[in-house]
């Protein structure tokens, strides 16, 4: 079977296979319920990110801004106008939430798009740092714009969302995300995002609308940190614009660096890394057997999980399942190996 | 896979293993409790759940709860970070089994726990959120706070019974609801009980507005006995301030929003004889209060702040309820909870409303140099 084919196959398989596990979730712990779908939704943002900051190149710091805006329009949507579908519908039903809850999470992901839209065109004109300062500035506005709209309740957070995200929801777009950028990178339409990464004059040279694919990379990644933000706000039920902040998206970021920059593989495993190490770290100062002083310094969560990152960064710079460039050439020169690091990771 | 991924991957999977052996004590009674230890709220966190700590100690040697089961508090740090708390508490519910959840001080971070706590039929208490619509998201959740507009009748009672002023101007912010609730409890109980308001005029909070003297000048020629300031510190500072360098003479009053040391650093001598609400001082010479303080310094080497006895009044509270329900089941409990009246507590004798808010004296604190000096407590 042809590789494309085998990839078409395991995303069904995915998406089956979360909708069996999602129908037996009754009983499982709703705190774990709780922390697999974080996962999941922290795996649709790196990975979404990663098509920005790790194939194209371009820094963003903004991700939380997209996602924010994806939380609220499906939150608002979902919870102000859904009436009128239910009684067209014949009430809350399966298939009227369902119906529901697919137009909220893609409207909110199209709403997310077009601002990845807005962002992506001034990007143009900049690079690296300064792309980080606007994308870090553009994602600040968006959350005191929203902390500023009295109809989602400002600063007070916005609560009395219904609680719609399910495993399979959170797991199918998890899959749908992961698909859609190997697919792209595997493209023929998407070496040129690794080639405006690589070099951009160059790529230039060779006939590559470099703008092109930036745009597409912020709108395509705007739009997949849409969708998560509306899973994010079906599932907590309440949101809040302090929690979309530039720490959100610096935990992103943390998420596809320490995955390794451009590894769809590592930057999913990252994610599931760092959002169960946090949660784990509540259960250590809790572990009788453990002496006492080790107990001490656990329940500092934060400081075991800052020193982690540390440790990991300064045994791995190029990410858990990154690659160093050829010997001889330093990180960030102007070859880098242009062996795709998706195929084979 | 190099030796080093397959290492952290073998390590992980290891130490997730190792979260189903939770060692437990059937006997104790395990209280849950988030709060904001680290980010930045952590000052809030730290100081509630001193308290909490001392109040569980304090019931423990006095032999437990229900017949000599011991209390057993699992502390979960938030960050101060909204998204926290709903896996904190869920974990507090769901894997420890929590029979009541304690926290937390924010408003914000205590909206997004109740649906959670409200569901699993668990009762929430909260020390100190004092945003009306905390306690509106199901009946397990309470507070043994005061809400925002109940400080505006506490004032309005102070200036008319305490201060003797019949005339006041109001100055409020209009971006802000506990602001405006303050301001509206205020008017309501001030005009029916013979009192007049001479001016209401508003600014607009958080920063944006810097320069007050337009509306200084119109309450100056009203010519109030005091003017009601219920903002926050930074706003209320300025506008001191300005208001003397305008030659405005009369005190100023104003909620717990005015309680910060920062207060004085931005108003300077302008406040002296200046007048606030807040839900607690260490001057208080309540022996209740003095006895609170003497423990509290005894055990963290430091003075309480306002945080601190809330936190060790909802401890205290739920312990009580506990032992009269005569059970651990959350419904039990919550009907404890409904009955509590007249709790004596270190902020005040408490009695839990209807819509299970604490009715409760609250202090008013006069500024004097960078202090602010304890005067009376102002019964509901």
């Amino acid at each position: 079977m042809k590789y494309r084919h085998i990839k078409k196959w395991i995303l069904l398989a995915a998406i089956i296979l979360s909708g069996i596990v999602s129908h037996f979730s009754g009983g499982i712990n709703s705190y774990y319920l709780q922390i697999i779908i974080f996962i999941g939704i922290n795996i649709t943002l790196a990975v979404g990110l990663n098509l920005i900051n790790g194939y194209t190149g371009q820094f963003s710091l903004g991700h939380a801004g997209f996602m924010a805006i994806g939380a609220y329009v499906a939150a608002y949507l979902s919870t102000e106008h859904s009436a009128g579908l239910f009684r067209a519908l014949g009430g809350p039903n399966f298939f009227s939430i369902t119906l529901l809850f697919i137009s909220v999470l893609i409207a909110g992901g199209l709403a997310a798009a077009a601002a990845g839209l807005i962002v992506g065109v001034p990007s143009l004109r900049l690079k690296g740092d300064y792309l980080a300062i606007v994308t870090l500035g553009f994602g600040e506005i968006i959350r005191v714009v929203i902390q500023n709209t009295d109809a989602v309740g400002g600063p007070r957070g916005y609560s009395g969302i219904a609680n719609y995200t399910t495993l399979f929801w959170t797991y199918s777009v998890a899959a749908i995300t992961i698909y859609v950028v190997v697919s792209l990178i595997d493209s023929t339409y998407g070496r040129g995002f690794l080639t405006v990464r690589d070099d951009e004059v160059a790529s230039e040279a060779v006939g590559i609308s470099t703008t092109r694919y930036k745009v597409t990379a912020f709108v395509l990644g705007a739009f997949f940190a849409g969708v998560a933000g509306g899973l994010y706000a079906h599932s907590t039920t309440y949101i809040n614009p302090s929690g979309f902040d530039f720490q959100r998206s610096i935990e992103i970021v943390v998420m596809v660096i320490l995955g390794g920059m451009g590894s769809t593989a590592g930057v999913a495993f990252a994610a599931i890394l760092l959002t169960l190490l946090l949660e784990y770290l509540r259960f250590v100062s809790g572990y009788q057997w453990l002496p006492e002083i080790i107990r001490r310094i656990a329940a500092n969560r934060v400081i075991i999980y800052s020193l982690v990152l540390i440790a990991l960064m300064l045994l791995r710079p190029q990410g858990l399942f990154g690659r160093l460039p050829r010997r001889g050439i330093p990180i960030g020169g102007a070859t880098k190996r242009a062996k795709l690091p998706a195929l084979s990771a | 896979m190099n030796p080093l991924t397959r290492y952290i991957v073998v390590s992980f999977l290891f130490a997730t293993a190792g979260l189903l052996a939770l060692p437990a004590n059937a006997q104790d009674i395990v209280v849950g409790e988030f709060a904001s230890l680290t980010g930045s709220e952590a000052t809030f966190g730290i100081n509630s759940s001193n308290g909490v700590e001392l109040a569980k100690e304090e019931i423990n040697n006095a032999g437990g709860l229900l017949g000599g089961r011991k209390i057993k508090i699992i502390m979960e740090d938030d960050q101060s970070k909204p998204g926290q708390p709903s896996a904190a508490v869920k974990k507090l519910v769901a894997s420890d089994r929590a029979i009541a959840i304690l926290g937390e001080i924010a408003s914000s971070r205590s909206l997004e726990a109740a649906p959670i706590c409200q569901n699993a039929k668990i009762p929430m208490v909260s020390p100190g959120s004092t945003n009306p619509s905390v306690t509106e998201k199901g009946d397990y959740i309470f507070r043994v706070c005061f809400i925002d507009p109940f400080q505006g009748t506490v004032m309005a009672k102070f200036a008319l019974d305490n201060l003797h002023k019949k005339k006041i101007a109001i100055l409020q912010d209009v971006k802000s609801d506990y602001s405006k609730g303050l301001a509206q409890f205020f008017k309501e109980y001030f005009t029916s009980h013979g009192g007049q308001i001479v001016a209401d005029l508003s600014y607009t909070g958080g920063g944006t507005d810097k320069d007050f003297r337009a509306q200084l000048t119109k309450i100056k020629v009203a010519q109030p006995d005091a003017i009601f300031v219920p903002g926050y510190y930074t706003e209320a500072g300025l506008i001191a301030r300005q208001a003397r360098s305008l030659g405005i003479k009369v005190p100023l009053l104003g909620g717990d929003g005015w309680d910060s040391p920062k207060l004085t650093e931005i108003g300077g001598s302008a406040l002296d004889g200046c007048y606030f609400s807040t839900h607690f001082s260490v001057q208080d010479q309540n022996p209740k209060v003095q006895d609170f303080v003497k423990k509290y310094q005894a055990k963290f080497r430091t003075l309480p702040d306002g945080m601190a006895p809330l936190g060790y009044d909802a401890m205290m509270i739920l312990g009580q309820a506990i032992n009269t329900a005569g059970s651990t089941d959350g419904t039990k409990i919550r009907d404890a909870l409904t009955n509590v009246k007249d709790y004596p507590g270190v902020t005040g004798n408490i009695t839990i409303d209807e819509k299970r808010n604490a009715k409760k004296a609250a202090v008013v604190l006069e500024v004097k140099g960078s202090q602010a000096n304890f005067v009376t407590t102002v019964p509901p």
